[in-house]
Order: structure tokens, then sequence, then C-alpha cells
């Protein structure tokens, strides 16, 4: 034991202070690993920014591609990614949030429950170039869709449906058990109970996992490669309504991701601000998404309060 | 259907199981209209499990299974064709912990009524005035009557649990249960509950679980002490403190064990 100075009887021995030491690097180790996690996001979108600065103009998002995009803007792989988000979204939205309640709210124990979840397991761990060679097969082939919106749209539904319905889920059973017992104890059926307080107090986090799922995955250039992306596209892009609605559901669509992927590799004499470009496009357009689903979180979240 | 019958919940031979251990064993009791009936007895000794079982409540847990019969309003609940949720309608229940619905004081108090009719046959005028009545009958009204868009979560506890109880009152319940009701409040706000359990008392059969003597003697009539998932005693309170016939119910009210 080591001495203690008598005028502080709680002084640090050489034991505490040994143990203080230790505590101080552990606690600075580990605070060091979360700040590297900054440093990847910081370096990258800089990087782009300050590359893709010298096309980077609201001409060059509104522009088509010209001259198989070493000239011209971004905007139709700009527009066709949009409604890739959004034609999956309606495709994919209904049938995992309804699973998702199913699963939390419905289901016993048994056999078929078990087979759903592992269903749900197995595909998110398909890995996503796996996805589009089932979509080409699913959806292009049998299916007759060909290669357009549509089928790269039902791709993107199949590939982000697990990831969903774990959202879902997961939104649902943060809603206190209390309410729905207090709900079934004044006799409310089930659906009663999900549909005035359940889904009310879980919505926010459905839609948010939802959003953020369908933006990560239209990010991707594996699912839409052969479903439906295409290098260049001809559509008629004279008038401001043509421009706002270049694509039929049918149709070979241009998509950020995948001109990325063309633009970067395929073409020679690429001016390397273009590449950058659209790279700075695609991280925005992912940005201003996740940023538009967290403020609808904090919004419906504000509304709520138990 | 005779209304006018000695008892509102007959328990005869009823066991319970929850997978392969025994919660309840061989309970019969008759539990009278009108007064207030505690089941008193140590952690674990089955009475909340009693209670939940009179409005099925249980049955969610999924591994529960039971024999025997609970006969409320002369029918077997546990029969084939009996609804859940017109039995829950007639069997009210309020938790040890207020769990208002976090929705507006007006609409969980209208929540029963409209969880029980079809929505085109509800008028306004008639939620507005079921909604006030059960306020006022639960001593709530005066506190309330200016804030009912309020969200009823931002109550102070007393006041959720009161509201808990007045949800009840628009679905015409027979029996009320009540599982701790007290557990969570100030001194205070225990004796405004307790007040409230009598005034109810009249018209409804109301049985309250309690882990607390001194409430079930101040607040029942009639107290049935349980152990191990048995009934030891069914009396009037005053008997069962003052003089009660086991060996056992007497050791737990000298506070011997428990």
């Amino acid at each position: 034991m080591s001495p203690v100075s008598s005028s502080n009887p709680f002084a640090a021995g050489g034991n505490e202070i040994r143990k203080q030491r230790t505590e101080n690097i552990a606690k600075n180790v580990m605070l060091g690993a979360a700040i590297l996690l900054i440093i990847p996001v910081l370096v990258i979108i800089g990087y782009l920014f300050y590359k893709a600065s010298p096309v980077l103009s609201w001409n060059y998002i509104w522009d088509v591609p010209r001259d198989l995009g070493r000239q011209g803007g971004i905007w139709l792989p700009l527009i066709g990614t949009f409604y890739l988000v959004i034609v999956s979204l309606m495709l994919v939205a209904p049938v995992g949030i309804l699973a998702g309640i199913y699963i939390n709210e419905y289901a016993p124990n048994n056999w078929l429950t078990r087979c759903i979840n592992m269903a749900v397991t197995s595909l998110a761990g398909v890995p996503s170039i796996v996805h589009a060679l089932f979509g080409v097969g699913a959806f292009v082939l049998t299916l007759g869709m060909g290669a357009s919106l549509l089928a790269a749209a039902c791709t993107i539904a199949v590939m982000t449906i697990p990831v969903i319905v774990t959202a879902t889920r997961e939104a649902l059973a943060a809603v206190p058990m209390a309410f729905r017992e207090a709900c079934w104890n004044m006799g409310a059926t089930k659906w009663q109970t999900i549909r005035t307080i359940v889904l009310p107090n879980s919505i926010s986090g459905i839609l948010t996992g939802v959003i953020l799922e369908i933006s990560r995955a239209a990010g991707e250039t594996a699912p839409i490669l052969f479903t439906g992306a295409a290098a260049s596209v001809a559509v008629r892009t004279a008038t401001v309504g043509d421009k706002l609605m270049p694509y039929q559901l049918d149709d070979r669509f241009m998509a950020l991701s995948y001109h990325l992927h063309v633009v970067a590799e395929k073409i020679s004499g690429m001016p390397q601000e273009m590449k950058y470009g659209t790279a700075a496009v695609l991280i925005a357009l992912i940005v201003v998404i996740n940023s538009f689903s967290i403020t609808l979180r904090l919004y419906l979240r504000s509304r709520k309060k138990w | 259907m005779a209304d006018s019958q000695e008892y509102s919940i007959q328990v005869r031979d009823f066991n319970l199981w929850y997978g392969d251990f025994q919660a309840l064993i061989n309970v019969t009791i008759n539990i009278k209209p009108g007064i207030v009936t505690s089941l008193i007895g140590p952690s674990g000794c089955g009475k909340t499990t009693l209670l939940r079982s009179f409005n099925r409540i249980n049955e969610r847990y999924g591994n529960v299974k039971t024999t025997g019969e609970i006969e409320i309003l002369s029918k077997n609940i546990l029969d084939e064709d009996v609804s859940v949720a017109s039995l829950r309608q007639n069997v009210g229940m309020v938790f040890q912990r207020p769990n208002p619905l976090p929705i507006s004081i007006y609409d969980n108090i209208a929540f029963g009524l409209r969880a029980h009719t079809p929505r085109r046959s509800l008028r306004r005028t008639e939620v507005d005035h079921l909604v006030e009545e059960a306020l006022t009958e639960a001593g709530l009204w005066e506190a309330v009557k200016d804030n009912l868009k309020r969200k009823a979560t931002g109550l102070t506890l007393e006041q959720q649990q009161k509201l808990c109880i007045a949800r009840l009152l628009p679905l015409k319940p027979r029996i009320i249960l009540m599982d701790e009701p007290c557990s969570a409040l100030d001194a205070a706000g225990i004796e405004r509950i307790e007040e409230l359990i009598s005034d109810l008392k009249q018209r409804f059969t109301i049985v309250v679980v309690t882990h607390n003597m001194a409430q079930a003697k101040r607040a029942s009539d009639e107290c049935i002490y349980m152990y191990l998932g048995e009934i030891v005693e069914h009396s009037p309170t005053a008997e069962l403190f003052v003089n009660p016939k086991e060996e056992k119910t007497a050791m737990y009210i000298q506070g011997r064990y428990g």
C-alpha cells in the first residue's frame, strides 16, 4: 500500500495513477477510431467537389449530355436516377411495409414466420450483382419487360425489400408494448390498434428507413447494369416538359451511377472534370435525399410525445 | 339471462400453465358484484395471472394452457364462441403503470367507443356527452375540461391513472380489474384513487390486485389470499385481517413472509 499524505486521505496512490493512465489511453484510442470515421467522408466530398468545380454550374445540371458525355451536362442521368428512386419506392414501399407490419404485429411463432424471417435475412445477404442477374432473368426476359426503367426499378425493389422490412419492424418495435395492451384491453382489434396508435407513432422511422435504403440502392451500378440503364438514350428534350418527363416505364434510361461507370471507364478522351462532375452530382443527390428523409423524420417526430 | 345473479365471476377448478410451469392450481372462487374484492399474496403467487385470466389477456403470451371454467354473466369465457373483443368490452382492466395512449385526452376516452361502434353511427354530440360523463365520474372533468385536445401523456401520473379508469366507463363494463393501480402514485394520489374505487363499486364488480396489505384493508370488502398458485382463504376483509382462518394467512398478514 502506498503511503498517503496526512492532509488528503483520498489522494491517488501509485496504483490509482497507473489505472488513470490506462483509462486515458483507452479512451483516446477509441476517440481516435471514431474521428477516423469522419476523415474519409470529408476527403471524398472535398476532393470530388474540388476536382469537379470547373464544370459545376446550374447549366451543367440542366443540360443533357453531348458527345457521349464529353460535353454538355448531366440532366438525363440525374432525372433517370430520380425516376428510378420514385418507381422503386412505389413498388417496394407497400409490400415491404405491409410485410414488416405482419411480421412484427401479427405473425405467430410458427414455421411460416420462421421461413419468412429466414427469407428476409438471406435476401439481405445476396450480392447486388446476383440481384441484377435475377432481374434480367425474371423481369427483363421472363416477364417480358425488356431492359427498361420498370425492370430496373423491380430489381431495385427486390434488392431493397429485406432492409425495408427490417427497418419497418424496428420502427414498430420501438412503439411501447403498453400502448398496444391498452388498446387490446378496451377490446380493439389488432388492426384498429395498428391504425390508430402503432402506425402514427412509427411512420417517421418507417419512411426514413425506406427512403434511405432506396437512395443507397439507387447509387449502385450493378442492379441496373443489365436491366435498363443505357450509356446514351435518344429522347426528346426540346421542351421543358420533355426534359422533366423524358422516360416512359418501358424505356431504357440513363442513371448517374451507370453514367459514371461509362464516362470514367468506357469513353476515350473524356475530360477529367466531367468524370468528377458526375460523381459530385451523384453524391449531392444522395445527400439531398438523405437530408430530406432526416428532415421528414424530425418533423414527424416533433409531433409525437410520450 | 338472470341479471340479479349472486356472483359476477365464478371460477371452477381453474388451472393455468405457462409452458410446464403451473401458475394456478385448482382455483375455485366466487366474486360478488357491487363490492371490491382484493387479491393479496406474496410475489409470484399467481394473483396477477388470475386477474388477467378474467379478460383473457394472458393469451397473447402464446404458451398458456388452461383447464376449468371461468363464468362471467353466466357464460364460460373460455368457450370457443366467446369474442375476446366483446369480453374485454365487458371486463375492463387498469394497469400498474398508467398507460394512456399517446393521443388527446378526448380521444383516449372516445377510443373504446370508437373501437366498438361503426364509425357512421357515432354522433359527435353523443361522444362529447359520454366523454364528459366518464371524466366527471372519474373526478377528472374539472381539471381537464379546457384541455381536452392536449396529449394524455402530459398529465400527472394520478390524472393518467384516473384517465385509464375513465376510458373504460363509456364501454359500460360489468367488471373492472385493477392490477396494483396505485403502486406508481404518491400518498395523496393513492388516497384519491381509492376514493374513486369506492365510488365506482356500487355499479361495477371491482377486483384489485395489491401488494399493499394496508390498502387491501382500507379499500376492499372481501379479500382473497393466494399462495403458490392456490387460493388459501377468501373472507370478508375485516374478518381476514382480524381473525384469519388459515395459519398461512395469519403468518402473511403478520409479515412473517412475503
